[in-house]
């Protein structure tokens, strides 16, 4: 007999909805369209080995942030979360130079020019991240990461 | 001796590698891990059917993006790369704060020095307006919304993390 309160992901699936289905804590039934964007991107058995990937007290964090970057995906095909951290780069770089601009205006103004205000920190190593909650080393500086790809997008 | 040497993905999914194979230009053969990574995260098929539904000239860039994305989750399988926006978001906020302040500041001065011109403060709208988004942050990831322009327009009246939060 069919579990009649079945997960979003089980009745997806069409299958039973084991009590220890990893899918159902975090992808209840009133909400089928969480579900249907992370299948869509990532399939049911990755999301599953993802959350098994993920400490327990931590996976509902994890399923949000899958869904998070699969809604992403799905909204812009080409960048998705990339686009997002594109543009977050830009706007950090254009109010970092806001702020240096005004830090010298203000230095000017006050005629004191040789004690400019140091400018906001620029992100330039690992260690900078300590409030960043991230697993294993934590070296992920997006602004300042090698490997984020360069991307022009289109406004 | 003809034919060509397998891209990436046909050499690890151990296939012929056609002429037409749709991962050969971006999964070059010299770079196993590119694909071994993204197979890893979203599967083959997944790759395939997302490509596919793109223009050719944009297909680099979505194997680029999506490379990143999977590197991120392997390297941080709670939060991906939803940290890096949330760290940014962080940024972005206390530099909007910095630039506020700032502004007063110039403003303050300016009384100061001369009472009689009173120019007119050149507050930001997007500032006050992030202060106000603070309290409609999604509850899990702590989500600085004040970068309202990026977040907003791409979940213009909805909220993933807000709604969704299951425990």
């Amino acid at each position: 007999m069919m579990n009649s309160t079945r997960c979003a992901a089980c009745k997806y699936l069409r299958r039973r909805c084991s009590p220890d289905c990893i899918f159902s804590p975090y992808f209840p039934p009133n909400n089928p369209q969480r579900f249907l964007e992370v299948h869509r991107i990532y399939g049911a058995s990755n999301v599953a080995k993802m959350l098994e990937k993920a400490p327990v007290n931590q996976r509902a964090e994890a399923a949000n942030s899958i869904h998070y970057e699969a809604h992403c995906r799905i909204k812009d095909p080409v960048y998705g979360c990339a686009g997002i951290i594109t543009l977050l780069n830009q706007q950090i770089n254009d109010a970092q130079c806001e702020l240096a601009k005004i830090q010298a205006e203000i230095a000017a103004l006050n005629g004191h020019h040789a004690d400019i205000l140091p400018p906001y920190q620029q992100i330039t190593d690992a260690s900078s991240f300590a409030n960043y909650p991230v697993e294993g080393d934590g070296a992920f500086p997006a602004t300042h990461d090698p490997s984020f790809p360069q991307f022009y997008l289109n406004s | 001796m003809g034919g060509h040497s397998p891209c990436a993905s046909c050499k690890l999914l151990r296939r012929r590698c056609t002429k037409d194979c749709p991962f050969a230009p971006y999964f070059p053969a010299d770079d196993p891990h590119k694909f071994a990574i993204v197979h890893k995260v979203f599967g083959a098929s997944n790759i395939s059917k997302m490509l596919q539904e793109l223009p050719v000239h944009q297909r680099a860039d979505a194997v680029s993006s999506l490379v990143y994305e999977a590197n991120a989750r392997v390297r941080d399988p709670v939060y991906g790369c939803v940290g890096a926006i949330s760290y940014l978001q962080n940024q972005v906020s206390e530099l909007q704060m910095q630039l506020a302040v700032a502004q007063a500041e110039i403003f303050c001065i300016q009384m100061q020095q001369d009472p009689m011109a009173m120019p007119t403060p050149q507050f930001d709208d997007d500032d006050e307006e992030s202060f106000l988004l603070q309290h409609n942050l999604p509850q899990c990831l702590n989500f600085a919304s004040s970068s309202s322009d990026v977040i907003q327009e791409s979940f213009k009246k909805e909220s993933p993390f807000g709604r969704d939060m299951v425990s």
